[in-house]
């Protein structure tokens, strides 16, 4: 088989490698004296943008979970990663979760819980740091998924703006 | 016979037949509430309007006669408006309340209005507020914002249930349900009016937010609670039986079920009690021990006795095949005549409608395989007696409580040498047996059961035992079932070391020597059909959904072959 000949090959100078990797050092001294923009993580963290879509949490209003257990995220959810277990509750809202679990190996982050949801009690956060060293660590409950709504504002802000809900 | 035009075709009615009943009949479907196959007619919902050709205006399809060369339209774009209008009526005082109904997903409501909806609201107006938890009676809670006012629900209590409990009070945008002064929704029928309300204002107490229903499966069975045979759909999710709801046998049962039999005969199945392993008694405990041990064991103990020192009680609760493995055991292998059942009726709790004084399921099959509830003068109320005098050394015992029955069998039991039981769950009789062998229950085998009218229907297992596998068993599959994985808390399902007791018989048999090798309940099955005229030629295809009628003429006084 005939060898085929690239379309464009390289020129003079870019084969004798020497003038290229003099460009190459000179970009590299560029930066040098340009400012940083490196963060030294964990120590320091990048403040994500509303938009951004961390693992999904459960908000938390005057002390209770917002979800009345319908269980329409679990249902939409593609990765099957959420477990919905409802009962009832004297309140007014009648229904709510005993079990709410999130397998978060499951997740994918697609974030199609937070827009199926009726009640807008089940939203993407910001947290993007999820380590475990066993499967059932990574089956969160609702003790690591109540988060208060004052600290999802403006992601609550974000889903009723874009996803005019 | 007369001619009616439904969409262009013609078909045949029988006169006095109505617009609705020819389309159902026909398999045309005209969407409504109130109308029900087997309530009076009351014409309230309008959701059926059709179109009738040289008729000024559009007429309900489930009250208008259907008459020779009438012409309706159930598609025309004045029916298909006539149907909007109706929804939006429908919708405009009908509560947001989907995400926590119960009947959401099998809602006529959702369907209807997303079939026959415009898709939006034009009303800005507040919606009216009314009572949402109001205890109608022991099991049926209601909604007042839900209800569409259909009274499909107080036709039934009158017309089906024979008790007239409730009616409408208030009018217009306050019309709601009430029971009458005095009176509980406490019918022994009151749950159908769960299943018949189109939408979710009347909720079973018992199930309600227990799961959502499309988290479920849902198997064909037969109710095990009496005689009758109720076909139900057994509803299952991660192995656990959560409600039961009945299925339409117009021979049998229609389209309703007790509330005993909705209530009471699921939660034996996964109840804590319930015998999980063979087990032995050992220095008076009884130990979970392995099924080869515990079939050894029971082979030396039976070969201790002469035949007629042997008493067998067959199980009316139990399946036709697990009786006639009994019975052939009996016969063959113990080589014993000792054979009888534990009746267990209720006299005077029978009803013209459902309800049957016998409370077994399957006594008719009993008795048509020649077991009867006494024989050589044996029977639950003179075993006593036998046991007393040494004359029955051993007994075995299979899915029945005779100590319940028969409290005078627990002062003698100690003149026994060997007791066996095949049971579901731990009772009375549990307590003093030798050996206790775990049986599966009806929602976990195949087999069948014939009902008081010698029908012969079908139990499929809706739930898995510790030897079954979902997908392998060909059982039903929720979307949870088919995609959990060990690594998912909803996917780890309580299974129980339990086998149909003709498997088990079987294993013991086989252990004698003997050739009883079944492989399928159906292989059973089709034995009996060989050795009993009732069911020759039978197979479980031929039962299909909703049984068979056997001709019981033929079986009277049939010598057994076995
Ligand atoms: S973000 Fe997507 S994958 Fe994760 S729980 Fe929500 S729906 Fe499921
Ligand atoms: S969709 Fe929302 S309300 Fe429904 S179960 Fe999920 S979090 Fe709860
Ligand atoms: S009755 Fe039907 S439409 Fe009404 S809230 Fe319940 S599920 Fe929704
Ligand atoms: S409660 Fe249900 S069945 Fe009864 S009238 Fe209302 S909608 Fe109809």
């Amino acid at each position: 088989m005939a060898v085929k000949k690239r379309k464009k090959d390289l020129h003079f100078f870019e084969r004798i490698y020497l003038v290229e990797i003099i460009k190459g050092l000179l970009l590299t001294l560029k930066h040098l004296f340009k400012p940083k923009f490196t963060l030294q993580y964990p120590e320091e963290k990048i403040e994500q943008a509303p938009s951004y879509r961390g693992r999904p949490v459960l908000v938390m209003d005057n002390g209770k979970e917002r979800c009345v257990a319908c269980g329409l995220c679990s249902r939409v959810c593609p990765a099957l990663a959420i477990q919905v277990q409802a009962s009832e509750t004297e309140d007014e809202k009648e229904r709510y979760p005993v079990l709410f679990e999130i397998n978060m190996l499951r997740c994918i982050f697609c974030g199609f819980c937070e827009e199926v949801c009726p009640e807008e009690a089940i939203v993407m956060s910001k947290d993007y740091e999820l380590v475990f060293t066993r499967y059932d660590d990574a089956i969160f409950g609702k003790d690591k998924l109540l988060v208060p709504v004052e600290k999802l504002k403006d992601r609550l802000e974000f889903v009723r703006t874009q996803m005019r809900k | 016979m007369p001619k009616v035009t439904i969409d262009g075709i013609q078909y045949e009615f029988n006169p006095g037949e109505t617009i609705i009943q020819v389309a159902e009949r026909n398999g045309i479907h005209i969407p409504h509430y109130c109308w029900h196959p087997k309530l009076s007619v009351s014409g309230n919902c309008r959701m059926c309007l059709v179109e009738v050709e040289k008729m000024p205006k559009l007429v309900i399809a489930c009250s208008t006669l259907a008459m020779e060369g009438m012409v309706v339209h159930t598609k025309s774009e004045r029916a298909i408006k006539g149907r909007e209008h109706v929804m939006e009526f429908l919708l405009i005082n009908h509560p947001l309340d989907c995400p926590i109904c119960d009947e959401a997903g099998e809602c006529m409501l959702q369907e209807y209005a997303y079939r026959h909806g415009t898709g939006y609201s034009r009303f800005i107006e507040e919606k009216n507020q009314k009572p949402k938890r109001v205890k109608l009676g022991p099991y049926v809670m209601f909604d007042a914002e839900r209800c569409i006012s259909c009274s499909r629900c107080i036709r039934f209590s009158k017309e089906i249930a024979k008790a007239d409990q409730l009616t409408f009070v208030q009018r217009g945008d306050r019309v709601t349900i009430e029971t009458f002064p005095g009176k509980q929704f406490d019918n022994p029928y009151s749950l159908n009016v769960v299943d018949i309300c189109p939408v979710g204002a009347l909720t079973n107490i018992d199930f309600r937010f227990k799961a959502r229903v499309w988290e479920m499966s849902a198997t064909k069975s037969i109710c095990p609670g009496c005689a009758r045979g109720c076909n139900i759909d057994i509803w299952v999710r991660n192995n656990e039986i959560l409600r039961l709801t009945p299925r339409l046998n117009e021979s049998v049962n229609d389209y309703w079920m007790c509330d005993h039999g909705r209530i009471n005969c699921f939660k034996f199945v996964n109840a804590k009690d319930r015998v999980d392993g063979p087990h032995l008694r050992k220095d008076g405990e009884l130990i979970k021990v392995k099924w080869d041990e515990a079939v050894n064991y029971t082979i030396s103990e039976l070969k201790k006795f002469n035949p007629n020192e042997i008493a067998v009680i067959a199980s009316p609760f139990a399946t036709l095949e697990d009786n006639f493995v009994l019975l052939k055991f009996a016969k063959q292998v113990l080589r014993t005549k000792n054979i009888f059942y534990n009746p267990h009726i209720k006299p005077g709790d029978q009803d013209d409608i459902l309800i049957r004084e016998d409370k077994t399921p399957n006594s008719t099959g009993l008795k048509l395989l020649g077991i009867q509830t006494s024989e050589n003068g044996l029977s639950i109320e003179t075993l006593s007696e036998f046991i007393k005098t040494k004359v029955i050394k051993c007994l075995i015992v299979v899915e029945d409580d005779p100590i319940a029955s028969n409290s005078k069998l627990k002062d003698v039991l100690q003149n026994l040498d060997t007791v066996v039981v095949f049971a579901t769950n731990q009772n009375k009789t549990t307590e003093y047996t030798k050996i206790l062998y775990p049986a599966a229950t009806y929602a976990e085998k195949n087999g069948v059961f014939v009902n008081f009218q010698g029908i012969a229907q079908r139990l499929r297992p809706a739930i898995s035992t510790i030897e079954m596998e979902r997908t392998l068993d060909g059982m039903a599959l929720s979307r949870l079932d088919k995609f959990g994985t060990e690594f998912d808390k909803w996917a780890r399902p309580v299974k129980y070391d339990a086998m149909s007791t003709w498997k088990i018989l079987s294993q013991i048999a086989r252990g004698f020597g003997f050739k009883f090798d079944y492989m399928t309940s159906e292989d059973v099955f089709i034995e009996i059909g060989n050795n009993y005229r009732a069911f020759s030629g039978l197979n479980y295809e031929s039962l299909g959904d909703k049984g068979y009628k056997l001709n019981l003429t033929k079986v009277i006084e049939e010598k057994i072959l076995v």
